[in-house]
């Protein structure tokens, strides 16, 4: 059995959710990555580190700058005669442009899975996260998502795979990539980050998220939040944590006035600490933190930066 | 242009929902079932586009069981112009879904579908996907806006790192995210004026479609509950906690 990771990265490195998606297709046999960009040779050089690997496939090409999906779906339709597994991490990457290639292939994908039974079968959360579905697939290829914060990522450093360039096929041109908006921010990507601090609709506004920022800054965190606080347009959407948004699990996730709707609970319940703080006692987040501070967050949060200080 | 929204029948968002003690899935019998809150986005931008004159006409679509005809219903009460079921007992996913809204799009020669990104009781996201490398067609998923100029349309996703700006030829898929518009409340005129649209009644054998899913639903559990902690007193009290008890700063 071998399978093939679509590796998510930024030209040089590999991102972690990918990192994750190589741990949990080791469980599925031998395991070869892809990295498709365009002059993205430092990329598949990183990739041959990541312990584990047995090849790396490399297809650099300029329709390729952007991942969009109708060009990188045909690319991967053309690698997989060769594959029993196709993965990626269920980023939104990989969520566009896994279930293209799968409807090309004739296979019904699995998406966002959470463990890994056999080469067949999978658990996968279903109603954002209130059940756990056991599937097993009758299709001879797989085409699966990954949920990254359910598979401990392999280092980024150790292995050693060959870089092998692979033929780019001919490529469908529909789609034309326009510009981006990214955020720039200086603290780790919320679905790598060990700590993460998340503000909801008791934030009040987006200047009031600056009361996170000096005790992200002490512990190294990534800054996330509700749907509530995105909706309300305090952050942008790229820091949505839930069902429908990033799906985190750091070491230690701190909900600032986020009430706990099932959807919110749904992206960060795997978190291994919990600490909410929320004026209003019944909120439903305190019945799954670990730590519930009750208490006015405006009063809670300048002190908390002055006690982490005093560390 | 013609407009293509497909509309699916989940449990409501607001219900918790209970997993059978069979583990044979989740309890459906006597829970609130409404339409998937990413389609109601999806019917509403479709709404908003003939608003502009921009579409013409909207078929509402619903595969499953006869009771998806209600979903259809709501959707023509938002403002969609007729309403197609295709009615089947079995079980559908994304495939079989996408099968069959390949050929109903093959027999209405829609320009635009547009779709949920994702239902949020199997959370699959993958059915617009899918369905757009059935047709051929360009995809622009998780769309928070949308822009129609010359021949084509130009599509703003919501991706990891931010907003991310895509061209698409037409006719093509788009997927709804969240912040692509409120869908509206249907008002009490706009709901008796639905009852007199249309809605076909077709069956997966008259698209020529096999249905059979290729997943099989082996269990289905909960997961395993947190349990609730203690609660502090003071930030002092937290932040020892943390250090000494949780060891995580």
């Amino acid at each position: 059995m071998t399978a093939l990771v679509l590796l998510d990265h930024d030209g040089s490195a590999i991102k972690q959710p990918a990192r994750s998606a190589v741990a949990a297709a080791l469980k599925l046999g031998e395991v070869h990555v892809l990295v498709v960009g365009h002059n993205v040779a430092a990329a598949a050089e990183a990739a041959g580190k990541l312990p584990g690997v047995a090849k790396v496939l490399l297809a650099d090409h300029a329709a390729f700058a952007h991942a969009l999906a109708e060009p990188l779906a045909a690319l991967l339709v053309s690698l997989a005669p060769r594959y029993d597994h196709l993965l990626a991490a269920a980023t939104a990457a990989g969520k566009n442009v896994l279930p293209r290639v799968a409807a090309l292939l004739d296979v019904q994908p699995i998406s966002d899975i959470a463990e890994v039974i056999d080469a067949d079968t999978f658990v996968r959360p279903i109603y954002a996260g209130n059940a756990l579905a056991t599937v097993r697939s009758s299709d001879a290829k797989k085409v699966i998502t990954v949920r990254a914060a359910s598979f401990d990522p392999v280092a980024a450093e150790g292995g050693s795979a060959p870089v092998e360039t692979v033929a780019v096929p001919d490529l469908p041109a529909m789609s034309r990539f326009v510009s981006a908006e990214l955020s720039r921010s200086e603290r780790p990507e919320l679905t790598a980050a060990r700590v993460v601090i998340s503000g909801g609709r008791g934030m009040q506004s987006g200047e009031n998220f600056k009361l996170i920022e000096p005790i992200a800054d002490k512990l190294g965190a990534a800054v996330g939040a509700s749907r509530a606080a995105v909706d309300a347009g305090f952050v942008p959407n790229d820091y949505q944590v839930g069902q429908t948004g990033k799906i985190v699990a750091p070491d230690l996730y701190v909900a600032i006035g986020i009430s706990g709707a099932i959807q919110h609970l749904a992206g960060m319940k795997d978190s291994k600490v919990i600490v909410a703080i929320n004026k209003d006692e019944e909120a439903p987040i305190f019945q799954v933190a670990d730590y519930g501070l009750v208490a006015d967050l405006f009063k809670a949060l300048p002190e908390l930066a002055a006690e982490l200080e005093k560390g | 242009m013609k407009i293509l929204v497909p509309v699916k029948r989940v449990v409501d968002y607001n219900v918790k929902v209970r997993v059978k003690s069979d583990g044979t899935g989740v309890e459906t019998a006597g829970v609130k079932m409404s339409m998937n809150p990413f389609d109601e986005i999806a019917v509403e931008e479709a709404v908003r586009l003939k608003e502009k004159g921009i579409a013409t006409e909207i078929v509402a679509v619903s595969l499953g069981i006869a009771a998806c005809a209600e979903t259809i219903r709501t959707a023509l009460a938002m403002g969609a112009d007729r309403g197609i079921l295709v009615e089947t007992d079995v079980d559908l996913q994304p495939l079989a879904v996408a099968k069959l809204l390949k050929a109903l799009a093959d027999r209405e020669q829609p320009k635009l579908m547009i779709l949920g990104k994702q239902a949020i009781d199997d959370d699959m996201n993958a059915t617009g996907q899918m369905l757009a490398a059935l047709l051929g067609w360009p995809q622009g998923t998780f769309a928070s806006k949308l822009t129609f100029e010359n021949d084509g349309l130009t599509v703003t996703r919501e991706v990891d790192g931010g907003l991310e700006t895509v061209a698409l030829t037409l006719p093509a898929i788009v997927t709804t995210d969240l912040r692509l518009n409120e869908p509206r409340y249907a008002s009490l005129p706009n709901i008796m004026k639905a009852r007199k649209k249309p809605i076909e009644n077709l069956k997966p054998a008259d698209l020529g479609v096999d249905p059979t899913p290729r997943l099989k639903v082996v269990k289905v559990v909960e997961p395993v509950k947190r349990k609730a902690g203690a609660k502090v007193a003071s930030v002092a009290e937290l932040v020892m906690k943390l250090r000494t008890e949780a060891k995580v700063i």
